[in-house]
């Protein structure tokens, strides 16, 4: 899960790492409120959204005045805002950050995250901020320094140093980075963050280091523990199916196609997703079930499927191993009377109570296509688009 | 012969009073799984499925002798179970736990260095050896014994592979799950060096998903080290790039991490490549026959 810069921020200030002074604002009145009571003459004005490259896409605002200060935020707050980085349709703000404006002498990148091929906590440093850190990652592999972090020992001082004089962050500024890059780690590591990404650090024209963005995402496995960071969830910036899924324990992606998905197992449901490609049909989601699904789960997982207007077919390809097929059965039943599907719905079971689940199925009197493999569904639930002599 | 479990292994079940836990104990008893017994902290000395219950891995191990542990201990106990069982110096270890946080799993592995210990998972279906013994939640009627060796990083997209297998007349030496997470115990080249090792396995099947590059790294050290055919097919080539597909760990990041890149590179090091997932058996059968033919 990701959070807003703001919220950020402010965790990571709460570890000791230097931030602008700033405030949130949700109207154009608030913003010039906030303005005036950071003072100074010069404010940076940014939209709320989780996606990156806001800069990029005309919504982070530089203003001069109060009354500029106003209507930057006027203007931000309300629109969609598209980046490269998320939906076509952009996503709503409704908020704007507020923060006096820095003297900046140099930026830089600063990150963190776990490392697959290591399976280590990672810190990654590059002299280059301030621009997309893919791109210098491409250019020049060179300039992107790695640090492996020991979990028995913790980040080291000696470490950090490493970095720091890479990076050129040499005399006075090396303790000061050193301290930050610490602040980071903890706040990392004490709140199971799977990525925390800070460009730019900024060495400001009166040498102090200072963290000018910030961007964290948070593993959703540890939220058992962490409950004031599963707080910070902001629904608004989830598309609202997928949220409703993960509040039912289901995975759901919206896709752009017409055949609505039910599978169980991430990977089966993805080759589901590859067969029905290669038989020309076009899948309208991806929802993985899960592992244990209870009737209920199965029916809500219907509800969400066929919420979506683009959907003509439904493909239940269900591979029972912890899951079982009567369970499945069951919940497909009472979801199709309860939400008068009319689609067509092919389907296949296989796994543990395969035969339990059939029978409920078919004593159910409802018209399901039957399928028998994973080939035959597809290329079922596909002709089931076709027109009628065709 | 198989590897890692056969029916020699004497198992324990760590969360063995558990629903799912106790649902697939009874199917791995019923293949002829050798369960001696589980762990549930705080019920030792019960009996559940006419087997006894202790309260510490180490009191197990004393009692029964077990060597090989799964574990279906709820996700914030999950990574202490590990360690426990590492502690008690299991042979192997099988994690079915789903959901364990990322930072428990960098520390589990850090503090495992240097333990002989084969841990697998975690959320993983688990081992099966068919016939002789099941550490999993598979559902163990589909499988049968014979001479593919399965390594995969999908459960359910296993089962579909091993039904396909099953309809050819095709079966399994072993068929190990080394689970969806981005940090896993077991890589797929530790699997394939124990088939590559195995009289029994004659030719491997290897299941991945798009994200990371394990997969074609497998592959490069199979073509200098294996001489075993392997059959590899990467699920997800009409997935979105960018988004984050169920597994934790099928988020793809770059180009070089998609199924068709990793299936191009894997066709180019000489494996046989399944592009449709509907063809899965057919391209091990296929496999096996052109082998065979070989001069």
């Amino acid at each position: 899960m990701y959070i807003h810069e703001y919220q950020a921020k402010d965790l990571l200030n709460s570890y000791g790492v230097a931030v602008p002074k700033g405030h949130v604002a949700f109207t154009d009145t608030l913003a010039g409120i906030a303005a005036e009571e950071l003072g100074g003459e010069q404010w940076v004005i940014k939209a709320q959204i989780h996606a990156g490259e806001r800069g990029k896409a005309g919504g982070i605002r530089i203003v001069n005045s109060v009354s500029e200060a106003k209507k930057a935020a006027d203007e931000l707050i309300g629109i969609r805002l598209v980046t490269r980085q998320n939906a076509p349709d952009g996503t709503l703000v409704k908020r704007v950050w507020i923060e006096e404006a820095k003297d900046i002498e140099k930026e830089l990148y600063f990150g963190l995250l776990v490392d697959r091929t290591t399976q280590r906590i990672t810190l990654l440093a590059s002299s280059q901020g301030g621009q997309d850190i893919e791109e210098v990652a491409k250019e020049h592999p060179e300039k992107i320094i790695k640090e492996l972090v020991d979990p028995a020992i913790g980040l080291r001082d000696f470490q950090c140093r490493k970095i720091a004089y890479a990076i050129g962050l040499n005399g006075k500024l090396m303790p000061q980075a050193v301290k930050f890059m610490k602040q980071v780690y903890r706040c990392f590591r004490d709140k199971d963050a799977l990525q925390i990404e800070i460009n730019p650090l900024a060495v400001l024209s009166n040498k102090k280091l200072m963290a000018l963005d910030a961007k964290i995402e948070f593993d959703d496995y540890a939220f058992y523990r962490q409950p004031e960071i599963a707080e910070m969830r902001d629904l608004d910036e989830e598309d609202p199916k997928e949220a409703e899924a993960s509040s039912h324990g289901l995975s759901y992606i919206a896709l752009e196609g017409n055949i609505g998905f039910l599978v169980n197992g991430a990977g089966l449901a993805m080759a589901t997703m590859d067969a029905i490609t290669l038989h020309g049909g076009r899948p309208a989601n991806f929802l993985d079930v899960g592992g244990g699904a209870s009737p209920n789960k199965v029916a809500s997982a219907c509800k969400i499927v066929i919420k979506d207007p683009n959907v003509k077919s439904i493909l239940v390809n269900i591979f029972a191993g912890i899951n079982h097929c009567d369970w499945i059965a069951k919940g497909l039943v009472s979801a199709i009377n309860e939400f008068n599907i009319k689609h067509p719905i092919v389907v296949r079971l296989a796994g543990t109570h395969v035969n339990e689940g059939f029978q409920i199925l078919r004593e159910s009197g409802l018209d399901f296509i039957l399928a028998k493999n994973l080939d035959d569904a597809a290329r079922k639930v596909v002709l089931t688009l076709k027109k009628p002599c065709q | 012969m198989s590897i890692f479990i056969d029916k020699n292994s004497k198992v324990i079940i760590q969360g063995f009073t558990g629903k799912h836990a106790t649902f697939h104990c009874k199917d791995a008893i019923q293949l002829g799984t050798n369960i001696v017994g589980g762990v549930t902290p705080g019920k030792g000395g019960e009996i559940h499925l006419g087997l006894p219950v202790f309260d510490t891995v180490e009191n197990a191990v004393r009692e029964t002798g077990a060597d090989v542990s799964g574990i279906f201990v709820p996700p914030p106990f999950a990574a202490d179970a590990i360690l426990e069982a590492v502690d008690a110096a299991m042979q192997c270890v099988v994690v079915v736990t789903d959901g364990i946080p990322i930072q428990d799993m960098v520390r589990e592995q850090r503090w495992r260095m240097g333990h002989d210990t084969l841990v697998i998972g975690p959320n993983t279906s688990g081992v099966i050896t068919p016939g002789e013994c099941k550490v999993g939640i598979m559902p163990s009627h589909i499988y049968r014994p014979g001479h593919v060796g399965i390594v995969s990083r999908s459960s359910t997209l296993t089962y579909e592979a091993v039904e396909q297998l099953g309809e050819l007349g095709l079966g399994e030496s072993t068929s190990v799950g080394i689970g969806g997470d981005p940090v896993t115990t077991m890589d797929f080249q530790t699997v394939l060096q124990a088939f590559e090792e195995d009289p029994k396995t004659h030719i491997i099947l290897m299941i991945g998903e798009i994200g990371g590059t394990q997969e074609v790294s497998a592959a490069r050290w199979a073509k200098e080290n294996m001489s075993k055919p392997v059959v590899g097919y990467i699920a997800g080539t009409s997935a979105l790039s960018r988004r984050r597909m169920g597994h934790a760990g099928a988020i793809i990041c770059e180009q070089a991490e998609t199924a068709d890149a990793k299936m191009d590179v894997m066709e180019e090091l000489g494996l046989f490549v399944v592009r449709n997932p509907a063809y899965i058996g057919e391209t091990v059968l296929r496999a096996m026959v052109e082998i065979q033919n070989k001069p």
